[in-house]
């Protein structure tokens, strides 16, 4: 069942000025319930527009976006309900962080949906729970956090909305390696408990690889790809001619495979390199 | 939105306007304005309505950027010319109650508005074709003789450029922030003014700290270049007055002669 359809969806930034800019150019698509998609293109490729249209924030010039096969633009007072459906993490979120106490700022959320004091309570703490923060940093001021525990908290109070479809832009942006790790795996975990759909926003190929089930490849307002990693990355070329690239352990094995070397196509992650240059060397006895 | 204004912002061009000096152009906008609450007969005010017209040709920027600055003053100018209409002396043309229409009411009507509208479509001029540094570089040139007095020229022409530098920054901070707090879930339209206050602390919040933030690490990386204030500071580009410059100016001075004779040989109506 696709939770979204987008249909000939097109977007101009500043229509009559000197700066006007088409950013979405009639892009077509349809994302499954439960999906976890990867959404990749060079700067200014329209990756930013277009998720903002799927939660409403930017309304498009033509075309359509339908959740759960409704225009969510068919009663334009009613936007807001949309949005706590369609869950939006911007780029750096821990900008948004403004009430006193973390848990105050984590149930901004949900209070504005309108659940009671019990509900809100459950399910900041879950939301923070999945993220990894303690109730000793619920009690603080978001000021007070490191960086990386304001990201966390700022997307707990996204999650805390609970929404069906989660959109992630750039969420690893600027951590350090370990903490990337830590926060993709969160989001993942979060992934399977609720089995709703994730679309990411990345620059790291080595990210969209490991997590996605689709990546969708966006070039000058266009959907240029849209299929598995390993299809979508096993044609490098095409990739680096858009400005992007293919994650550098499937580069390596590409490289590998030219010398001579006979391991399949479209490897993504060190974990498989290491058990298919395994399994070459076994066949070769010399392991 | 956010993003629609227009008054203030500069449009990179290579046009006659855009070269002259800056410095020129402030002190030729100021006796334009001088110029523009000098005209007291038709023959003046159209004098002066062609010259402005005509450097808004030369100046080469979409006309539809002037009309989007006139947009935010319509209702100035409504209300004013509304105002003077009945505030007229002499003869009545129409009347009710106490509201007098008269002929000298409705010249000064005109005269006003077309004084307010030329006033907006000058100042836009000298804004769209003028970067911001160098409007500030200009006017730190043109207040020097103030060092006398000890004031602090150059600290207040850098706070000036620090200031307009961020207008665009704080703008684009604004909308990103009001955007991820309507993500979840703000509601910053609907209610009454109390609610809407109310409703924009999620955002103002963060936006001051961000502005804090910024000014740290600017006064940081300042400082990390040795940035002490402007003495003994020089330019790496500094303003020349050119063959351009002076046409300009002969132009604005014949432009003068034009408009006082005209006031002094035809009679006046307001």
């Amino acid at each position: 069942m696709s939770i979204i359809e987008v249909k000939d969806l097109s977007f101009t930034y500043g229509v009559g000025t000197p700066f006007e800019k088409n950013a979405v150019n009639s892009l077509n698509l349809s994302i499954n319930e439960g999906e976890v998609i990867g959404l990749i293109g060079h700067t200014g490729s329209g990756k930013s527009t277009f998720v903002q249209m799927l939660n409403g924030l930017i309304k498009p010039d033509s075309g359509q976006v339908l959740l759960n096969g409704s225009d969510i633009w068919a009663k334009p007072k009613e936007i807001r309900k949309i949005r706590f459906k369609v869950g939006m993490v911007f780029q750096y979120p821990e900008y948004q962080l403004f009430d006193q106490t973390v848990y105050a700022d984590i149930s901004f959320g949900p209070r504005n949906k309108g659940l009671s004091e019990e509900e809100i309570d459950k399910i900041v703490r879950k939301s923070a729970k999945f993220v990894g923060l303690s109730d000793k940093l619920l009690k603080q001021s978001p000021f007070d956090l490191s960086g990386g525990e304001k990201r966390r908290a700022a997307i707990a109070g996204v999650i805390a909305m609970d929404p069906d479809v989660l959109v992630l832009d750039e969420p690893t942006a600027g951590l350090d390696p370990l903490g990337r790790d830590l926060l993709l795996s969160q989001i993942m975990q979060y992934h399977r408990d609720r089995k709703n759909t994730i679309i990411v926003v990345s620059h790291s190929m080595e990210d969209v690889a490991r997590i996605a089930d689709r990546v969708m490849v966006m070039n000058k307002g266009k959907l240029e790809m849209f299929d598995t990693p390993k299809k979508v990355f096993s044609q490098a070329e095409k990739l680096e001619s858009m400005g992007l690239r293919v994650p550098q352990i499937t580069k390596i094995m590409l490289s590998l495979k030219e010398k001579g070397f006979e391991f399949s196509d479209g490897i993504l992650t060190v974990e498989q390199a290491f058990s298919e240059i395994v399994s070459l060397l076994k066949k070769e006895g010399k392991v | 939105m956010i993003r629609d204004i227009t008054l203030g912002q500069f449009i990179p061009g290579n046009g006659i306007v855009h070269r002259t000096d800056p410095r020129v152009k402030i002190i030729l906008l100021v006796a334009l304005i001088v110029l523009i609450f000098c005209t007291f007969n038709f023959a003046a005010l159209a004098l002066i309505t062609a010259a402005i017209l005509g450097i808004i040709v030369l100046s080469g920027i979409p006309v539809k950027m002037y009309f989007k600055s006139l947009k935010v003053i319509i209702f100035i100018i409504i209300i004013t010319s509304l105002l003077n209409m009945f505030y007229g002396t002499g003869e009545p043309i129409w009347q009710l109650g106490v509201l007098k229409l008269t002929l000298s009411g409705i010249y000064r009507a005109v005269f006003v508005s077309v004084r307010i509208i030329l006033l907006i479509l000058i100042s836009s001029c000298l804004t769209f074709t003028t970067s911001p540094t160098d409007l500030t570089d200009a006017i730190e040139r043109l207040m020097k003789p103030l060092k006398v007095f000890h004031i602090k020229v150059h600290e207040i022409a850098m706070m000036m450029t620090i200031a307009l530098r961020f207008v665009p920054t704080l703008l684009e901070e604004t909308d990103k922030i009001m955007s991820a707090q309507k993500s979840r879930g703000a509601d910053m339209e609907s209610g009454g003014l109390i609610k809407k206050v109310k409703s924009m602390t999620p955002v103002l919040i963060p936006l001051f700290v961000s502005a804090f933030r910024r000014a740290f690490e600017l006064a940081m990386a300042m400082e990390c270049r040795c940035y002490q204030g402007g003495e003994g500071r020089t330019r790496m580009k500094t303003l020349h007055v050119h063959r351009l410059d002076i046409i300009c100016i002969i132009f604005t001075v014949l432009l003068l002669a034009g408009v006082v004779l005209c006031d002094i040989f035809i009679a006046p109506i307001i």
